[in-house]
């Protein structure tokens, strides 16, 4: 019966599919994979978009973008009125446009969801970022007059570069401060160049930068100058400092030679460049077996990887079945395209070296899926003698990191919660001192890059409120 | 950038690096780390801190040449800038009055546990400073400890200078002057900080020891530097460098220390077999 409204309104539920390189190709180089929408695709796919009265789409989105109405533009062909529509609430739409998971938040409130055809607004919401590159005339939003207030901004992840955006706009005086000697955070060192190009993190960071933003790199706040340091000088500070420490899984041979986390093997390939050696000088291994344990976007990430990398054969091990995969759709379609081999229903309990200390083999047990447990997913239990051993030359482990050490360690007074995160007001940002707000990993532990500016967007305004109220 | 102020080798392969990097100068404590790095292609390198002036805002480490980056530092001259010098890094070494220290210095350990000696010698401790190298050629700032410790002591493996011999002979010539150390600290390679670990196990003698592990980051995100300490996993750039040299496994560091040994030194290969072209 629906099928059969939809035929009357002429509602074109084909959504357009995305370009991608040929996984035989794309296996062999560290390009981006999806190439983006051509111009008539784009419009042919706003075109689907039916312009509800009272929109749903918007109200998935963490930082609020008018999703409808830089939709419109695309259709009537402005796109230059849609990329401005978007960067009212969004300063960095081309990476949005590629990392944000649509499914999970606008495309699922879409009510063409309901005919598993929601408007892929993140595509188009790249086609305008990379519309408004090519054509390099980027527009700049009206800078408020000087407040003659001063921020400063720990950590240029997109949490703390949402902030920098948001208050500069404000008129304030806003300082990043970085501790790596690149600006991006996560989206630098974690997310692979083959999903998200360095070229495009720069190109955003340097409009920032255009905005009026003053960005130090190598300078880690905590160890550099303690936050406390920074009050002296700043009349309010942004904690954005993002991902600390990997989790293991505390089995016996984690630290094996050979046996990595990812932010550990990621931040070689993609920071470092690792799969560039020796053009750049930080190696990375180029085993022929990897085992990647973890379902996030991470995980996968780290296989396809290890898959350009050269790796015979590349096992992603997941203790709970397909349907339980954290990762979102595309990526572990990307994956299985690529050759990934998913061990799921299986848990790693003992890593095995060689007489050198090298990883060898991996010692797994089965599992099935009980009742589900507090995350709401169906709990994972091992089947008693069920072991096997698998051997690999690399087990990458993907599961996840609490949230980074050092502000939490060198600034007194701000709350913690037990994972070591930086607790926080929800609703403004705001930690347990009147002057410091955190938001993103650092408070949440992992979470995705929209979420981290979300609470970039939350924390801007209640800095802003703030400094406007102070004398 | 960062701007070189000295780079010279105080001895053979040894190279004592200053730079202008007043943020770090401000900050910076005993057994901290920095991390280096050559140029735009260059790995982030750790290196220890040896001394530091904060008016003039500079920081000293001393570097041992290695691999392809370290050959790369040792190539700058005065002058010459590096894009990354970050810093500092690390729990700083505890400084109290233990009573009577012994710092242990070898290799670049030597420059590093320079400004540990002098803030326990401040701190009111009886220092001895231990100075151990393959031969006297390979000592250097004899005249520093001289002023921070109540007496230094050499021991060379030829004899060259003070007793021969290595870190075994360190509890007779110890006992030889009725020293009883409440607190040994110990900066150097690897190997010299497990030896000394395992000389000073069995007399009870609490070792300190300022860990050297491969890094990336530096600063808490990617994993690399974990150590096992009393038998728990450990990051040593923020839960160390410094740790309890007897409860460390030191068969798994050596091997982790050695994972990329090969690549390290394919670079040198590369650079300076040019004939093969």
């Amino acid at each position: 019966m629906s099928e059969e409204k939809a035929e009357k309104k002429k509602i074109d539920l084909a959504r357009r599919p995305m370009p991608k390189q040929t996984p035989w190709e794309r296996i062999k180089n560290f390009d981006e994979v999806a190439l983006g929408y051509p111009v008539e695709t784009a419009v042919e796919e706003a075109r689907r978009c039916l312009q509800c009265k009272k929109p749903l789409c918007n109200q998935g989105c963490p930082v609020g973008i008018d999703i409808p109405g830089f939709i419109r533009s695309i259709v009537e062909g402005n796109f230059s009125a849609g990329i401005k529509k978007i960067k009212e609430t969004n300063a960095l739409p081309a990476i949005c446009g590629r990392v944000c998971p649509q499914e999970e938040q606008c495309e699922k409130a879409c009510v063409l969801s309901n005919k598993k055809a929601p408007i892929a607004i993140g595509r188009l919401e790249r086609f305008l970022a990379d519309w408004e590159a090519a054509e390099g005339k980027i527009e700049v939003p009206d800078i408020a007059p000087k407040t003659g207030k001063k921020v400063a901004v720990v950590g240029a992840g997109p949490a703390g570069i949402t902030v920098a955006n948001d208050l500069v706009i404000l008129g304030h005086e806003v300082t990043i401060f970085e501790a790596l000697h690149e600006c991006g955070g996560v989206l630098i060192y974690g997310i692979p160049e083959f999903r998200l190009p360095k070229a495009i993190v720069h190109r955003e960071v340097e409009y920032v930068k255009s905005l009026g933003v003053k960005i130090y790199t190598d300078f880690i706040v905590g160890k550099t100058r303690t936050v406390d340091r920074l009050l002296e000088e700043f009349d309010a500070v942004f904690v954005g400092s993002g991902a600390g420490l990997p989790w293991f899984m505390e089995i016996p041979g984690e630290n094996l030679n050979g046996v990595y986390s990812a932010n550990e093997y990621l931040t070689r390939v993609n920071l470092m460049k690792g799969f560039r050696f020796p053009e750049y000088d930080t190696p990375v291994k180029r085993p022929s077996r990897v085992a990647v344990v973890g379902g996030g976007n991470v995980a996968m990430d780290s296989a396809r990887t290890a898959v350009r990398l050269g790796a015979d054969e590349v096992h992603l091990v997941y203790r709970r079945s397909k349907a339980e995969l954290p990762a979102r759709a595309e990526e572990v379609e990307n994956a299985e395209e690529e050759g990934v081999i998913f061990d799921l229903l299986t848990l790693p309990v003992r890593l095995i070296g060689d007489e050198n200390g090298w990883i060898k083999e991996m010692e797994c047990l089965r599992m099935e899926l009980g009742e589900p447990d507090a995350s709401g997913r169906r709990k994972p239990i091992p089947v008693e003698g069920s072991n096997f051993i698998i051997p690999f030359d690399a087990v990458v482990i993907a599961i996840g990191n609490s949230p980074n050490p050092l502000i939490p360690m060198t600034t007194p007074g701000v709350e913690i919660n037990k994972k070591g995160g930086i607790v926080t007001d929800p609703k403004t940002g705001r930690t347990s001192r009147p002057n410091i707000w955190a938001g993103g990993d650092i408070v949440r532990g992992s979470a995705t890059v929209i979420s981290a500016m979300g609470d970039g967007r939350i924390a801007a305004a209640s800095i802003h409120e703030y400094l406007m109220s102070k004398p | 950038m960062y701007k070189i102020v000295e780079r010279r080798m105080i001895v053979p392969n040894l190279h004592e690096f200053t730079v202008e990097a007043p943020a770090v100068a401000e900050s910076v404590k005993p057994g901290n780390f920095v991390i280096v790095r050559p140029d735009a292609l260059g790995e982030r390198v750790p290196l220890s801190v040896a001394d530091w002036d904060t008016k003039l805002g500079t920081v000293t480490s001393i570097f041992m040449q290695v691999g392809g980056s370290t050959a790369k530092l040792a190539r700058l001259k005065p002058g010459d800038t590096i894009p990354t010098f970050a810093g500092p890094l690390g729990r700083e070494t505890t400084i109290e009055n233990y009573g009577t220290v012994l710092c242990l210095g070898g290799c670049y350990g030597i420059g590093s546990i320079y400004p540990v000696a002098r803030a326990l010698k401040d701190a009111g401790n009886r220092v001895y400073a231990v100075l151990e190298a393959r031969s006297s050629y390979l000592l250097y700032w004899e005249d520093r400890f001289a002023r921070v410790s109540d007496r230094v002591f050499y021991i060379t493996r030829d004899g060259t200078k003070g007793k021969k011999g290595h870190i075994a002979q360190i509890p007779d010539l110890m006992s030889q002057f009725g020293i009883v150390p409440n607190l040994v600290i110990a900066n150097g390679c690897t190997f010299q900080m497990m030896r000394i670990s395992m000389v000073t196990k069995p007399l009870g003698w609490k070792t300190i020891v300022n860990m050297n592990p491969i890094m990336i980051d530096g600063t808490g995100m990617c994993g690399v530097c974990r150590l096992s300490v009393a038998g728990k996993t450990k990051f040593a750039c923020v839960d160390g460098p410094d740790f309890d040299g007897h409860e460390i496994d030191w068969q798994e560091f050596l091997a982790r220390r050695k994972s990329y040994n090969p690549e390290e030194v394919d670079p040198l290969r590369r650079s300076s077999c040019q004939s093969r072209f």
